[in-house]
């Protein structure tokens, strides 16, 4: 009798507990992310002294321009919780316009970063100069690629929000979206405190 | 110019043709694999192949194609190490062995890394496919499709190491490709690069598959089945799998960290520009000890399954073996720097580590003396899986004893890349590891195939694989310990080493001696399977997949089972419980995708075009990868209900076979 009852349930549940499960996946995939980053991160830790001869993290740093960047993102971090609430409320036309303002503060994010990048090489201040900007790039490169994966993303769900609607399912890649969103832009904190302001005192 | 556009680096030079040995090798994997896909035509499977296992999802074909992966690359890694102890006893002056130094390093390479990646990881993962999800009461991994892309993920990784062998040639230096010598200034050809995207490749594979089968036991277990009632054999597989989530991200990073050097003329490690070789060393042992853990925790539990069920015992000190496991995975994580206690760190740092290492060996043989116990008094059944479990206890021990001499500092200067070394981690990965494989084969091959092995030629291959291991191996102990180094190519005749290097041979012979007997033993099993055929549960198992028929249906269980006990298998039958209940209900399981096994393919021709600098071909294959991930999640429907009448059906048909 036992085994029908919760052979019953578990029938019915599935779809819920198939989105339960992918989100929780995801956040495993997230840790494992993390210590990518935490290689890196000690990786630069390890090397940032290593100038050899050039430019340190102090003369690179354009404090103005990260605190610009920062707070571009800290403003896409909300954008995409407007969308979540969007999505909450079945509001297909509200989650397609917050991931869309997401996705263009994400885009000027990464405008910015490349002007950065650009910048530094164009006054041969590039990744081959010394092993402190080889690292110095590979963190922030790796970052900047999340960043763009992360807009490629934003424009596959605004599809899928236009064909699909809001439904189980599209919230549950939204749910997996915010968290990957939100993880990307913790670990520019983390760039923010270690690489820069570190740097700079 | 319009070569170097269409091929980019890679000409007809590429290809060794003056190289008798390495075109022999080449000539006979082709014929190999000609002679496969001419059975394919000759006898029209084709479809077969293609429908029931490059596009299945099924977590037990997965896992069968692993392990088929696993003996092949065992074939090849093996073929490695018989070239090289023939070398060794060949190489002693004034003759200097019939492999040139170049090749002989290429060697030595492909060998620990093919036996490490392909045959150790491919079989672990083999056998966690099929049985972790029997055990826990699933009907399959949380990401079946996942599933079926890291495999093929790990396929290619193995195949590009096997396509060096003829295009172009591998790394040439050591299985974990110390910088500075893998820097292009160092090693400016093809090896490196081969090495970095095979490993990426399966790396890749390996992280995702090791997220699945953690999330498939801590969401999927049955009713009933909390934590401290899973099987040990599961317990062991989510300790290992942490250590995947954990440890792989830092393996791929640091990959690619190298190919960043190599590639992009970063100095990361490189000898100049500030760069810090130590660094690279440091980041792969924080990815490396975990490794060895990754293979011989599984290994653990697979013996802590074994040998309850051909004891007639319940496992003694479960509670303590489970801790014990846990307490090794945290360990092992801060143990990493006494595989270079030499760099220099200084007394403070060595003595951490030295004695973190030796505090390994308490959990461990809390582990040992657990299973002594339960053999305790047990009705011993001297069957294979259990004669491999035997071999293990007493070959680890003295693998783990060697260990703990090597965590002293001081000692482990005198000792450090001595083949008294090279003895340690042999003793403790074929005498944990692949002993473990070979009893967890055995074990559970009838319950994957629905019927048994051979025994009598399981047992001669037993005997000849643990002759010829403390022949190969004891005498490498004593090397060391006479100043013999690791990887060298020859030496001279005043040393005294040949005596040595001559048994060590013969070992390798005896060993391959039983990898002949387990072929053997494959074929007649095949051969006389009807007369072999088995029940669902053929040893009077304990756990959970044994409860269902041999080979379980593709939907696994037709009642999700619900357990109130640890050995829930053996509790249902001392109490005569049935777990199944009337009516049969639809089963909702997972499509068939052709997808893995599309995307693995294009993840091989871009991680060769990659080492070739085939530009347009690199940016094709990644823009259709990304396309094809990008395909999947427009895809909506990608399960289905298997309807209660066909359940029926099929659970009649079971019924009555049996």
């Amino acid at each position: 009798m036992m085994t029908e009852v919760l052979a019953n349930q578990d029938h019915h549940e599935h779809h819920d507990d198939s989105g339960s499960r992918v989100v929780f996946g995801f956040w495993i995939y997230l840790m494992s992310d993390l210590i990518l980053f935490a290689t890196l991160f000690a990786a630069y830790a390890v090397l940032r002294n290593n100038t050899y001869g050039g430019v340190g993290i102090a003369q690179i740093t354009d404090l103005p321009r990260v605190l610009t960047e920062t707070l571009v993102l800290l403003i896409s971090n909300l954008t995409i919780g407007f969308a979540f609430l969007s999505q909450q409320r079945a509001s297909k036309q509200g989650v397609i316009l917050w991931l869309l303002v997401t996705f263009l503060i994400g885009l000027a994010f990464v405008g910015i970063e490349y002007q950065g990048f650009s910048q530094l090489v164009a006054v041969g201040n590039d990744w081959q100069r010394s092993a402190f900007l080889s690292a110095f790039f590979t963190l922030l490169g790796v970052h900047w690629f999340h960043v763009i994966a992360g807009l490629l993303w934003t424009i596959i769900l605004i599809i899928q929000f236009a064909s699909q609607g809001t439904s189980s399912k599209m919230a549950t890649r939204l749910t997996c979206l915010g968290l990957f969103w939100h993880f990307v832009n913790i670990i520019w904190i983390f760039i923010f405190t270690i690489v820069y302001l570190m740097g700079v005192i | 110019m319009l070569e170097k556009l269409l091929f980019g680096n890679l000409t007809l030079d590429a290809i060794p043709f003056h190289t008798p040995i390495i075109m022999g090798a080449g000539v006979f994997m082709g014929l190999v694999a000609l002679v496969v896909i001419g059975c394919l035509f000759y006898f029209k499977k084709w479809t077969w192949l293609w429908k029931e296992w490059l596009t299945s999802v099924d977590h037990k074909k997965i896992g069968i194609m692993y392990i088929i992966l696993a003996f092949v690359m065992l074939l090849r890694g093996f073929s490695d190490a018989i070239m090289m102890r023939l070398q060794q006893a060949v190489a002693v002056s004034p003759h200097l062995g019939y492999l040139p130094p170049e090749h002989y390093d290429q060697v030595f390479t492909a060998h620990g890394v093919i036996m490490i990646f392909f045959m150790a990881m491919a079989f672990v993962f083999g056998l966690i496919n099929i049985i972790v999800p029997l055990q826990i009461g699933a009907r399959d991994v949380a990401y079946p499709f996942l599933n079926s892309l890291s495999f093929w993920l790990t396929v290619v990784g193995a195949m590009l190491v096997n396509v060096s062998l003829v295009i172009g040639k591998f790394a040439a230096t050591g299985w974990l490709a110390y910088p500075p010598l893998s820097e292009l200034a160092y090693s400016p050809g093809v090896g490196v690069d081969y090495y970095l995207w095979a490993l990426s490749i399966s790396g890749i594979g390996t992280l995702l598959a090791g997220i699945n089968i953690f999330v498939t036991i801590i969401k999927m277990r049955c009713p009933g089945m909390t934590l401290m009632k899973m099987p040990l054999f599961t317990w062991s597989v989510l300790c290992s799998m942490v250590l995947v989530i954990i440890a792989f991200p830092i393996l791929n990073m640091t990959l690619g960290m190298l190919f960043l050097d190599r590639f992009m003329g970063m100095h990361f490690f490189t000898a100049d520009f500030g760069g810090n070789a130590m660094l690279y060393v440091n980041l792969i042992w924080a990815w490396g000890h975990p490794e060895v853990y990754i293979l011989v925790l599984p290994a653990f539990g697979i013996y802590s399954e074994i040998i309850p069920t051909f004891c007639k015992k319940k496992l003694f000190g479960y509670a303590a073996m489970v801790w014990a496991t846990v307490v090794i995975t945290f360990l092992s994580f801060i143990v990493w720097l006494h595989h270079f206690f030499t760099m220099g760190a200084g007394a403070d740092v060595n003595s951490f580590f030295g004695i973190t290492t030796m505090i390994i060996s308490i959990p461990t043989g809390v582990k040992i003396f657990n299973w002594l116990f339960t053999m305790y008094r047990g009705r011993i059944t001297f069957t294979t899986p259990m004669m491999w479990t035997i071999a293990f206890i007493i070959t680890f021990t003295i693998g783990g004893m060697t260990g703990v001499l090597m965590s002293v500092p001081p000692v482990d200067f005198q000792l450090h890349n001595s083949l008294f070394l090279v003895a340690h981690f042999h003793n403790t990965i074929i005498g944990g590891v692949a002993f473990g494989l070979f009893a967890g084969f055995t074990y559970w091959f009838p319950k994957a195939f629905g019927f048994k092995l051979n025994e009598t030629l399981g047992k001669c291959a037993f005997w000849c694989w643990v002759t010829g291991f403390y022949l190969a191996f004891m005498p490498l102990y004593v090397l060391g310990l006479m100043g013999m180094t690791r990887r060298l190519n020859h030496y001279p005749a005043s040393t005294g080493w040949h005596p040595y290097l001559v048994v060590a041979a013969i070992g390798a012979a005896i060993i391959f001696c039983g990898i002949m007997f387990q072929l053997a033993q494959l074929v007649v099993s095949i051969k006389n399977r009807d007369k072999n055929r088995v029940t669902g549960d053929p040893w009077g198992g304990r756990t959970l997949e044994w409860s269902i028929p041999s080979p379980p249906p593709f939907y696994n269980f037709a009642f999700t089972p619900v357990v109130d006990n640890r050995d829930a298998f053996w509790e249902m039958k001392q109490k005569g419980l049935v777990n199944a209940h009337e009516p049969y209900q639809d089963i909702h399981m997972p499509k068939k995708t052709s997808l893995g096994f599309v995307i693995g393919i294009l993840s091989g021709i871009f991680g060769f075009a990659m080492v070739w600098s085939i530009v347009w071909l690199s940016i094709v294959s990644g823009i259709a990868i990304l396309a094809c991930v990008i395909a999947r999640t427009f895809n909506f429907h990608i399960d289905y209900y298997v309807s209660a009448a066909e359940v029926e059906q099929t659970e009649r048909e079971l019924l009555n076979r049996a």
